[in-house]
């Protein structure tokens, strides 16, 4: 320690330097708690048992089909991208071979996929499929559209795990006689599952928190739809509405509180499920 | 029988990467079939250089949007920049594994939180701040850029640190040896071997940036006039869908949709630009 001061005594510059890091990292860190325990702080005390009823009034504000719509979004997009996501980052791990013409094709869209605002992904969502398909706002519209865009993060994460699987596993497998489907199913597959899942789940983290994508295809109706067809708001959009609403500030922390809780789980679960690789 | 199966599965897998090439070209053909005609309609020059936006009057001139958003994404780079990239070096150089361990999952966290509770508090706190200090109603150019400023720390932070980690640690301990302090080393050779990585961080935060469209609309003060000063309102190409797509009716909705055309388009060169920077680098 006594040595470090002595070195730092003759370079201030270095010490500057330190002092500067330190505090970018401060900073965030100061902003990350002021947000969060501004949010709860204000939002708690606003948390009522009446937030929480099954039909939304415009007395209440019931935030509960909204949570509702969200749970069915959050499912019905990850059985459309979860397959799609994996299924092409098997085959570009595990079938493309090297100079293959397609891959970096897809590279490329998929980069393209995940620079696209998500605004852009709401007017692309109503302009297909609310217009010209002519679904109206609903459910399936916001569905298809919010699968697009976390088909990205999906591939990545999880041709990520693929990698990471060791070949060894793969010889191994094929030197025992398995076919290569066998070997992607029974060995690359199950050994990548925690790498795949935390990105599934932090791909559900984006859906929760999506508004501007949702807005002009899902809409921004109250209540549970009872079918796909019909629109419905996710918590996110009910805290938009709430908000350009101008009536309901308390409500709005309420709803901002039970995000930032969902937010927090989520990502929990994705961190502890991605260590499992590594303690492995 | 088996190797029919085989065979039909890689298949399957095939059609399933093709997915996100069909993704982009419906999206591209959708947005230009609707977008374009409508840009032709208004005039090409009437529609991006225009400076005045009164749908009541069948005028349409999105250029204060256009600057809008340069100006708020340009100063929420000044403001998130230096911060997020040297918060980054201090995750991968300097921080000690205590501190790792909240650290980390803090930014993480930060990443996580979704844009509208941002806007939230952009509204509730950083706005009545910005009124107290600079009068006004506190919505501006200045918000804007402080709160997309937060936004894309995570960002910067993740992509930078990443990229730092990524230099061989034999460059370090190179300088090390040749007498220079650490700080020095992380500064003049760690974060120039770095580079690439940094600028392809630099440029998730640019479209980050300037798609954000939610958090902005509620602090930006959404007038649709070129702003004269770092105090004034301001609307952005993203905040100009977002406030009107709602009530918007036949050509005024088209506009709108048209808007977006021209922010996706922004985006594509943004990217195309950066990916041909790094394929001259590459070589």
């Amino acid at each position: 320690m006594k040595q470090y001061f002595r070195m730092y005594k003759k370079h201030p510059k270095a010490v500057a330097l330190r002092i500067l890091v330190t505090t970018a990292a401060a900073l965030t860190v100061l902003v990350l708690f002021s947000l969060v325990f501004y949010i709860l702080i204000k939002g708690i005390p606003n948390l009522k048992p009446s937030l929480f009823e099954w039909k939304y009034t415009s007395k209440n504000a019931s935030m509960m089909p909204a949570i509702i719509n969200t749970i069915t979004m959050v499912l019905m997009t990850l059985l459309i991208a979860v397959p799609f996501g994996i299924g092409s980052a098997i085959y570009l791990t595990e079938y493309a071979k090297r100079g293959n013409k397609v891959v970096p094709v897809i590279r490329m869209t998929t980069e393209t996929l995940s620079g696209i605002p998500s605004i852009v992904y709401g007017l692309f969502g109503y302009m297909a499929f609310v217009r010209w398909l002519d679904w109206g706002y609903s459910l399936m519209a916001g569905i298809i559209t919010l699968a697009i865009m976390i088909l990205p993060l999906i591939m990545r994460t999880t041709e990520e795990a693929l990698l990471a699987v060791p070949d060894s596993y793969r010889e191994g497998s094929y030197g025992l006689g398995a076919g290569r489907l066998r070997t992607i199913f029974r060995v690359v597959l199950p050994s990548a599952m925690p790498g795949i899942l935390s990105g599934v789940i932090l791909g559900v983290g984006r859906i929760v928190g999506e508004t501007a994508a949702l807005i002009y295809t899902a809409g921004s109706v109250t209540g549970v739809p009872n079918s796909l067809m019909s629109g419905g708001r996710t918590l996110a959009v009910h805290m938009y509405a709430l908000l350009s609403e101008g009536l309901y500030t308390d409500e709005a922390y309420a709803t901002a509180v039970v995000l930032l809780v969902l937010v927090f789980i989520i990502n929990r679960l994705s961190a502890y499920v991605a260590n499992k690789i590594q303690n492995r | 029988m088996n190797k029919l199966r085989e065979k039909s599965m890689g298949c399957v897998f095939l059609v399933t990467a093709l997915a996100s090439i069909f993704a982009v070209i419906i999206i591209c053909l959708f947005l230009f079939a609707n977008g374009l005609p409508t840009i032709a309609e208004i005039g090409p020059f009437d529609f991006l250089l225009g400076t005045t936006w009164k749908p009541t009057n069948d005028i349409y001139g999105i250029f204060p949007m256009i600057l809008g958003s340069i100006y708020v994404t340009a100063g929420s780079l000044i403001i998130g920049v230096p911060v997020g990239l040297l918060c980054a070096v201090y995750l991968a150089r300097f921080c000690p594994p205590r501190v790792y361990k909240y650290l980390k999952p803090a930014v993480d966290l930060l990443a996580g939180i979704p844009s509208i509770v941002y806007g939230f508090f952009g509204l509730v706190v950083i706005v009545p701040i910005m009124r107290d200090l600079f009068g006004g109603n506190g919505k501006s150019v200045l918000t804007a850029s402080i709160l997309l400023g937060i936004m894309i720390l995570p960002t910067l932070i993740s992509v930078g640190e990443a990229s730092i980690r990524a230099v061989p640690e034999s460059y370090y301990e190179g300088a090390l040896a040749l007498g220079a302090t650490p700080e020095e080393t992380v500064f003049k050779v760690m974060l120039p071997a770095a580079k690439s990585g940094l600028t392809a961080g630099v440029i998730l935060a640019i479209d980050r940036s300037i798609g954000e469209a939610m958090a902005v609309s509620m602090v930006a003060g959404n007038q649709p006039i070129i702003p004269d000063s770092l105090l004034s309102g301001v609307r952005t190409l993203t905040a100009n869908i977002v406030l009107e797509m709602g009530y918007a009716a036949d050509m005024h909705r088209e506009a709108l949709l048209a808007t977006g055309v021209v922010l996706f388009i922004f985006i594509l060169l943004i990217n195309l630009s950066f990916s041909l920077l790094r394929r001259r680098d590459d070589k």
